[in-house]
């Protein structure tokens, strides 16, 4: 039984992992991107019409993958380059994004993910670690999705504090100009980890038409966008900790739903909003206890210009 | 210049170096150059255009005009890495350096080669460098948990990691102590003893006799002159810097009726994460009296300053204004009380002014809300703002303008102009003249000793030890937090001064002199 | 080589310029994408506009649309003026809709003049409530509005899902989930053919800019949304201020909701707000938060949207497209704005440099 509700969990807390991870790069690399929202929808929308136009799975997440980087291009180049206002231009992208995604899904409601990309996404055990008792079938009993996260995870994090890039990077988002100082491409290093970010956001959002839903309805991520920028702030702007609060929000998502069947009288209406409720807690919780090694970026949401004056 | 160098000799040379920020003329066809195993000073006052010049030198700035020659050979930076590269190292007045990670990590930043970072590889040469030139350096240490000193010294191993042999420090010594700045120029010297080229961009002159082979002086953008420091004094310098032949030194006021007005005892100041910014801190303002505070930066200015204008809570003590404790009061309740505490804080853009506001609104910051009824009153800002106008004679197109558009010394006279037409009873100020040129900064004593003549009480912030000495009556000296000494301005030196900043305290001082004398 | 140059003040007809170039550019991308799809961009436009403008009827529906972008564009200009970035005008909205309609069907029998001010103080203090949530948190911990108010959005929907399905479910809907319509006295009256909104909103464009540029507290805002810091140096109760501001800026969508509650919908949804709560943050920052600017801005998106609800008719083109132009348009703008504050001049790299 819990093993069962570990289980899916994981897979409602994967869209997370994608978005989340992508979302750490963009503000590691000192940009507060709140089109999240918009590029998983993006994403979503590009991925599932792809999947029906080629039946063919990797261009479907190619698709999502590149709708999530174009939607980050557009972030970073009226942000980066034209110095726009992050926030405001974050917001933009939503709006821009969730009316791309009902645009583009306009008479693709009800449609179903063809087979040949179902069969791809279909559960896989891995031999031997899907064999440990409790956590095996809950952990690596999967679709090739959800282990492709934990793959990125692991392979973030190492990028990030055991190479010269990440630490490059990491250097970016505490100090730009100690950073430019210290010959780092600052240009580069923003539009290179924002677009992949914005890559990564993109397949976050392909998983929920592709392999969670997986047919098209609108506004298929429900606010998962910006619990993810929230949940940024709860993993301390450290991959590893998405483990932690992707899965967490994966079994809040489906708790609700998986209460119901145990007779308990309490709304179903009531468990959908808790992760939105959480998200505000886990936010206030933050804020309440703020240090300097857990703090965000030094450098985020605040603009760099070289040649000001 | 006198002799035709052979060219592997000369490290760096400008020619005609010009750079302009829209109208204003920032460098002017700059020349000059450094050889091998030199040190060569750039000196200039504050709005001279020695950080402009030394930007485009480390590719921060494109110049407008002219070019750059490095190692006999003609470059363009267009980034910082194009000057690295180039073999120069910048070190940089405000520190560009992490604080939450280590030295290590702070010196290898920006590397080029290898995917993954090789820590016990890169850590045995950094330290070899370090044996090398002589630099104390602890790799592991972050750079929140360092002194000024320490920072610097990581700054340098940075460039020289990288193998610059060309230096430029921008007002290296600006918050040393004078033990710390003797330190650095040993170390300068061993450098340039293994034949590095090193600029120092600086507007003391006294530092420029004593570590320079050459200088070259700028005023306003313009290059006035180059000089071999062995064929110059320190007054011909003076008056090429300013322009004119300028008594360079201050008025200092005497007041002989002298009253305690502000009273602190046993004061203590915590952080949010309960660490005590000020300790146990005791002293007394009298009126009529200048009581200046010197310290390295961050030993707790800020916060004193702060918590006398009801802006930091208060952990424990006391603090007495004409008798009455303060402490617990708003800023606001504080001005209500009929005390009339004029701040001036650090950072004038950043906290004493509204940067995209006009004149006028600025000029009402501290006193709109004493007009009756829920609107503001703009007639009364507006006649008072013009009198500050004239008064301070303040360059300004008028009073509808925003107060960031104006020049440094300007917006600096907006500020105390508010601040001494409220008719203080006590003016705390804190850094008044930074970033200010010389003449500017004497306008400035010049208001606040007209204040002390008329007997308001003075608590002066300063970083200038030298200024210190001449303004002050007394200087308080912070170090972390703690009062390390408060003595007669007369009876100190600048030794003195940097031993306390250093943490030694009066007593311990007393013991080293007679220690020696001993001997 | 290009170089960025800081312009300094540039005049205000330079700057409209700007922007109107800027949105004629999302405009002329919008075309590309409708061209795209196998339709004539200009005669799309021209459709639109016609939607919007073409009879008295569309007209006075471009109006109705118009009344609660103005109002909410307000109160969330209020917020933003001190760089609280209150995006959560959709959930204060809901709860201003929530509160009215509380108030309308616990005492529908009550006469209009008593039950249409009672509904407006619902809408006021359901809006106004919601919006203190964050600003609390915010003044006391400094925690993240933006994504809090946002939360609180989806909040907000999942309660009126919640009551259109359980409590508050009509029972003579024949079990469809739906809220019971509004007694006529709840309803808002009209006047000159457009319900009494329009007044409203007329009465609080003037009340803000009167507000923001003559009194103490409008004064006080804008120094707390330049430098908190400096705000504190100058005494100002910041926590209190951002508590009075927020209130009063989630009560002006609270109003909104109730308008929209009363006058439109006659009832409660979950479709209440139309997406007027994210739209309104577009006007009001396009509106650069002036209040007369937001006047412009609301009607010309009123006209977008009403216009685009027509070409779905004419072009079966999605109605979503609008909320793509709008994005499409404020991209534009706030891509313009650097030019605006930078100039790129040319310089090639020997230029005056003499001999080598």
């Amino acid at each position: 039984m819990l093993s069962s509700f570990l289980h899916a969990a994981v897979i409602a807390g994967t869209p997370l992992v994608f978005a989340i991870l992508g979302e750490i790069l963009t503000e590691r690399a000192g940009k507060l991107n709140l089109g999240v929202e918009g590029m998983m929808l993006m994403g979503a929308v590009v991925g599932f019409k792809t999947a029906l136009l080629t039946s063919h799975p990797l261009w479907a997440l190619f698709g999502a993958a590149l709708a999530g980087a174009a939607g980050a291009l557009i972030f970073s180049f009226l942000t980066v380059t034209l110095r726009s206002n992050q926030v405001v231009t974050g917001l933009a992208l939503t709006i821009f994004g969730t009316g791309f995604a009902s645009f583009l899904g306009q008479g693709l409601a009800g449609h179903i993910v063809p087979a040949s990309v179902k069969d791809f996404f279909h559960p896989v055990a891995l031999p031997v670690l899907s064999r440990i008792p409790f956590l095996g079938e809950a952990l690596f009993h999967h679709s090739i999705f959800v282990y492709a996260g934990y793959i990125i995870i692991i392979a973030a994090y190492v990028y990030l504090f055991k190479t010269r890039f990440g630490l490059n990077l990491r250097a970016l988002g505490e100090n730009t100009a100690a950073a430019d100082a210290a010959g780092i491409n600052i240009m580069k290093y923003k539009f290179a980890h924002i677009l992949s970010g914005g890559a990564l956001i993109g397949l976050g959002g392909a998983f929920l038409s592709l392999v969670y839903v997986p047919t098209w309805q609108e506004n298929i991520t429900t606010g998962r966008g910006w619990i993810a920028v929230a949940l940024v702030i709860f993993c301390k702007w450290n991959p590893i900790r998405i483990f932690w609060g992707a899965f967490l929000f994966g079994g809040l998502d489906i708790i609700g739903f998986r209460l119901q069947g145990l007779n308990i009288h309490i709304s179903q209406y009531f468990f959908d909003m808790l992760p939105y409720i959480v998200t505000v807690i886990i936010l206030i919780m933050t804020s309440v206890k703020d240090s300097k090694e857990k703090s965000p970026p030094a450098e985020l949401g605040r603009p760099y210009f070289r040649e000001d004056k | 210049m006198t002799l035709k160098p052979a060219p592997h000799e000369t490290l760096i040379k400008t020619r005609n170096l010009t750079k302009r920020f829209g109208d204003v003329l920032a460098n002017n066809a700059i020349n000059f150059k450094v050889k091998k195993g030199e040190i060569y000073a750039l000196l200039g006052e504050n709005g001279a255009g020695k950080s402009t010049l030394m930007n485009m030198l480390s590719g921060v700035y494109t110049p407008d005009e002219g070019h750059i020659f490095v190692h006999g050979e003609k470059v363009f930076f267009k980034s910082p890495e194009d000057s690295i590269k180039h073999r120069i190292g910048m070190i940089y007045q405000h520190f560009k350096l992490i604080d939450v990670m280590t030295a290590l990590e702070n010196i290898i930043i920006g590397r080029k080669d290898g995917f993954f970072l090789r820590t016990k590889e890169i850590k045995k040469q950094v330290l070899s460098i370090a044996d090398r030139y002589g630099l104390p350096l602890n790799p592991d240490k972050k750079v929140y948990d360092m002194s000024v000193g320490e920072k610097q010294t990581v700054e340098i191993m940075k460039v020289l990691y990288r193998g610059a042999d060309i230096l430029i420090l921008d007002e290296p010594t600006a918050v040393l102590t004078p033990q710390e700045i003797q330190n650095l120029f040993s170390i300068l010297r061993r450098m340039k003893n293994e034949g590095c080229g090193i600029i120092i961009i600086t507007h003391k002159l006294n530092e420029v006799m004593e570590i320079s082979d050459w200088v070259t002086v700028l005023r306003k953008g313009e290059n006035v002159g180059s000089v071999k420091t062995s064929e110059t004094t320190y007054r011909q310098l003076a008056d090429l810097m300013v322009g004119r032949s300028l008594d360079l030194s201050i008025e200092h006021v005497e007041i002989q009726e002298k009253n305690p007005v502000l009273e602190v005892r046993h004061l203590v100041l915590e952080d949010d994460e309960r660490i005590k910014k000020i300790n146990d801190l005791s002293f007394t303002l009298f009126s009529g009296e200048i009581l200046g505070v010197a310290g390295i930066s961050g030993s707790g200015q800020r916060q004193l300053c702060e918590a006398l204008a009801g802006l930091y809570p208060v952990a424990s003590g006391i603090i007495k204004y004409e008798g009455r404790d303060i402490v617990g009061l708003s800023s606001r309740q504080i001005m209500d009380k009929g005390i009339s505490m004029s701040f001036i804080p650090e950072d004038r853009l950043g906290m004493g002014l509204v940067a995209s506001m006009d004149l006028t609104e600025n000029v009402i910051l501290k006193d709109y809300y004493r007009s009756p009824g829920p609107f503001v009153d703009r007639k009364k800002g507006l006649e008072k703002t013009l009198a500050i106008i004239e008064k301070f004679n303040i360059q300004t197109p008028g009073p509808f303008h925003p107060v960031k558009l104006l020049s440094g010394g300007n917006i600096q006279k907006v500020l105390l102009g508010r601040e001494i037409m409220s008719e203080p009873h006590l003016l705390i100020t804190a850094y008044p003249t930074r970033g200010l040129d010389i003449a500017s900064s004497f306008l400035i004593y010049d208001f606040i000793n007209k204040q002390k003549k008329k007997g308001v009480p003075i608590l002066y912030v300063g970083e200038d030890l030298d200024v210190l000495l001449e303004l002050c009556d007394r200087i308080m000296v912070l170090c972390d937090g703690k009062a390390t000494g408060i003595l007669e301005s007369q009876n100190a030196t600048k030794e003195l001064l940097g031993l306390l900043m250093a943490g030694e305290t009066l007593e311990s001082v007393e013991r080293m002199n007679a220690h020696a004398s001993d001997h | 080589m290009l170089q960025i140059i800081k312009n300094k003040e540039i005049s205000s007809r330079k700057k409209a310029a700007i922007h109107l170039a800027a949105i004629f550019l999302a405009l002329l991308t919008a075309s590309v994408f409708i061209l795209f799809m196998g339709h004539p961009p200009l005669k799309v436009y021209l459709s639109m506009a016609r939607g919007a403008f073409g009879t008295s009827y569309r007209f006075t529906e471009t109006l109705i649309k118009t009344i609660p972008l103005i109002i909410t564009s307000l109160g969330i200009s209020l917020a933003f003026r001190m760089k609280f970035w209150n995006i959560g005008a959709e959930g204060q909205i809901i709860m201003g809709a929530f509160g009215a309609s509380w108030v309308a069907l616990s005492y529908p029998h009550l006469p209009s003049f008593v039950l249409l001010p009672l509904m407006g103080l619902g809408g006021l203090a359901g809006g106004g409530i919601w919006a203190l949530i964050p600003a609390f948190f915010r003044a006391r911990f400094q925690t993240n509005e933006t994504i809090f108010t946002l939360m609180l959005n989806y909040i907000a929907l999942q309660w009126i899902t919640y009551l259109q399905n359980g409590p508050w479910k009509d029972p003579g809907a024949l079990g469809f989930p739906k809220i019971p319509n509004f007694s006529p006295q709840a309803v808002l009256p009209k006047l000159f053919g457009i319900h009494i909104g329009w007044l409203i909103a007329f009465i609080l464009v003037v009340l803000s800019a009167l507000f923001i540029t003559k009194t103490k507290k409008g004064y006080e805002i804008q120094v707390i949304g330049e430098s908190e810091k400096t705000a504190r140096y100058a005494g100002i109760n910041v926590s209190r201020t951002i508590l009075v501001t927020l209130f009063i800026s989630g009560a002006l969508c609270g109003l909104a909701g109730m308008i929209e509650a009363s006058a439109i919908n006659k009832t409660l949804s979950v479709e209440i707000t139309g997406g007027v709560g994210y739209t309104a943050i577009i006007t009001a920052w396009l509106a650069n938060l002036k209040e007369l600017r937001i006047v412009l801005v609301s009607f010309l998106f009123a006209a977008m949207i009403q216009g685009s609800s027509y070409i779905q008719m004419a072009f079966q083109i999605p109605q979503s497209a609008a909320q793509i132009l709008q994005g499409l348009i404020l991209f534009f703008v706030l891509g313009s704005e650097f030019f605006i504050r930078y100039r790129i001049v040319y310089r090639s790299r020997e230029s005056g440099g003499g001999e080598t």
